[in-house]
Order: structure tokens, then sequence, then C-alpha cells
């Protein structure tokens, strides 16, 4: 099934919801019209804190540097002896 | 053990590697491949675009050394995408497996082991290395490019449900027969590649696994993140909601 139709599906599922909170009355109207209005806010500060979080926690790795340093004049040092152009930049 | 032994006696790993003025690194890289892949049958396709810096002639020196048997270098005219290019080097991949990786030493060839032993632990199709996990990780950016970097990534997460931490990285193991089945089915180009793939092979269901990977940025030349950039995938991203 194409990704879009369970989007679709899901938000059809949630209208369903909603409407029927709606008609049934069993929260206050005035608070279920804005219900969309509180789940999309909520999506949003959902997604602004896992971007901050993520952003906390994004790994790092300054030793990869080192090492690739370390890497890169060895290769050299090898492909210079065989006659392999590895001129500076 | 003696079982894991035969697999890897069995298993051939082709590399393709897409180069475009990569003339400095592309020995580096090929030095360090070797390096790291001493018990393993593999081979490196190096898909060339007509660089002008003379990459090719440094291929051809790398040739010598190791041999036209273990390098092979399929090269094409022009700068014509990287899609294409993995394209190309499949038709001269003798291997069950494909690895394919960047030229510019943001991928380092040590990882490969870790790919071919989570691959043959798991029966996976498909091994993806990610950023993002723990053990893994990228140096060389700002606060800016790594928000960038974790906003696309949220805002992907959200919308596809993708089902690998790192949709655009481009350091990936593919067993030969899958590749070839996603390949045929994608149509972006640059990283909107990466990402279709990844989806595509996703949604049919193929086994993914993935490794933690270090992400090294640019150690010879310059790498940008523009406004069109964000443009494009965006409308990548759409495009993927809508077709995948």
């Amino acid at each position: 099934m194409k990704h879009i139709l369970k989007i679709m599906g899901l938000l059809v599922a949630i209208s369903a919801i909603w409407i029927g909170l709606i008609e049934t009355s069993v929260i206050p109207r005035s608070f279920t019209w804005l219900l969309p209005v509180y789940l999309i806010v909520s999506l949003g500060c959902y997604g602004l804190l896992m971007v901050g979080v993520g952003l906390m926690l994004f790994p790092t790795c300054p030793q990869e540097a080192v090492l690739l340093q370390k890497d890169i004049r060895e290769a050299r040092e090898f492909l210079k002896d065989k006659g392999v152009d590895v001129g500076s930049d | 053990m003696k079982e894991q032994l035969k697999q890897e006696e069995k298993n051939k790993y082709s590399i393709i590697i897409p180069t475009y003025n990569e003339r400095l690194n592309i020995a580096l890289i090929i030095y360090l491949v070797f390096k790291h892949l001493r018990d393993v049958d593999f081979e490196v396709i190096v898909v060339d675009d007509g660089s002008p810096d003379g990459t090719q002639d440094i291929v051809r020196q790398l040739q010598h050394v190791y041999g036209e048997d273990r390098i092979l270098l399929r090269a094409r005219p022009k700068k014509l995408g990287l899609g294409t290019a993995y394209f190309h080097g499949l038709k001269y991949a003798s291997g069950n497996f494909v690895i394919i990786m960047d030229a510019d030493l943001s991928h380092h060839p040590k990882y490969i082991p870790s790919f071919i032993r989570k691959q043959m632990e798991t029966g996976a199709s498909i091994v993806t290395g990610t950023r993002y996990v723990r053990g893994g990780g990228v140096h060389g950016w700002n606060l800016m490019r790594k928000l960038t970097s974790r906003g696309a990534n949220v805002l992907a997460q959200t919308l596809l449900w993708p089902g690998v931490s790192d949709l655009t990285g481009s350091f990936r193991l593919y067993r030969k027969s899958v590749l070839e089945d996603v390949i045929s089915s994608c149509v972006s180009k640059g990283y909107v590649f990466q990402m279709e793939m990844i989806v595509r092979a996703s949604r049919k269901g193929y086994h993914i696994e993935e490794v933690p990977i270090s992400f090294v940025d640019r150690v010879f030349g310059s790498s940008k993140l523009g406004g069109s950039e964000i443009i494009e995938y965006l409308k990548g991203l759409l495009y993927l909601m809508l077709t995948t």
C-alpha cells in the first residue's frame, strides 16, 4: 500500500473520532472544536523537542579527524614509495 | 565458525566509488580499502565522470600497484549524476554484494568490515551506515549544519516512517540483486536519490540493518548547504511521500 494512503487512513480515523466527539457531546462542544488545533500545536512542539534533543545529543567524533590525518600520512608514504603521484594539495 | 569462514570465501564484494575531481582522495581511499580488507574477496570499481584534474591517471597508477583485476576503471565522458554512476558501475560488478561509498574521505573504509559482519550475522539485504546513533558521529559540522541535518531528519521520520535513522547516507552495502531491483525504480538525483533508494527498499520489505559510522566532513575541498538545497530536499520529501 502506498505510504500516502496510510497517512490518509490515519487522518480519516482521527477525523472520525473528532466528529464522533462533536456529535455525542461527551466533551463540551467548545473544547471539541479546538481539539484539532491542540493536536497540531502539540505535534509541532513534539517535533521541535525532538530537534532540540537530537541537537544536544548529536554524536560527534573529533578523534576521528585526528585518526584520519594519521591514515592520510600513512597512505601518502606508502603510495609515494610505489610511484603513485600523491603531490601536495 | 567454519560455516562463516566458508561463507566469506564464497562472497565477493564490489565497491563502487563514483568520482569527480578526486585526484588526491581516490589514491588515499584505495590504499585504505586494501589495508582494511585483507581477508576479503573484493574489487573496486571507480566510475569517473571525465574529471579534468587527472583522477583517471591516478587510478591507472594505482592499477599498477594493486592490479587491474582488483581496480576497475569504468569512466564516463562527463558528469552524468550519482544514480546513473551506480547503475553504470553495477554493470561491471562481479561480486554478489555491492558497497557504495563516497570518494572524498568522509566515508572511511575501516567501517567496511563491520558492514560485512553485520550482513553475515543478520542475513540482511541492505546494511546502511548511520551517523546519528551512538558509536557513530560527525566531525566538521557547525551548529547550523547540525540543526538543518537534525531538522531534516525529524521531518523525514515524521512524514515517511522510513525505518532507518540516516536517510541521506551514502555508505551502504547491498546484496547485488537487491540493488539492481531498487535502483531500477528510482528516478531522483543527488542525495534525494539516496533517500529514495532506502525508502523504496523499505517499502518493498527488504531486510535493512544499520551500523554506526563516523563522518569526517571534507578534508580536502569544501561543501555547501544553501537555500536551494533545502528547497530540493522538501520537494524530494513530498515526492517520496506521494509515490512510495
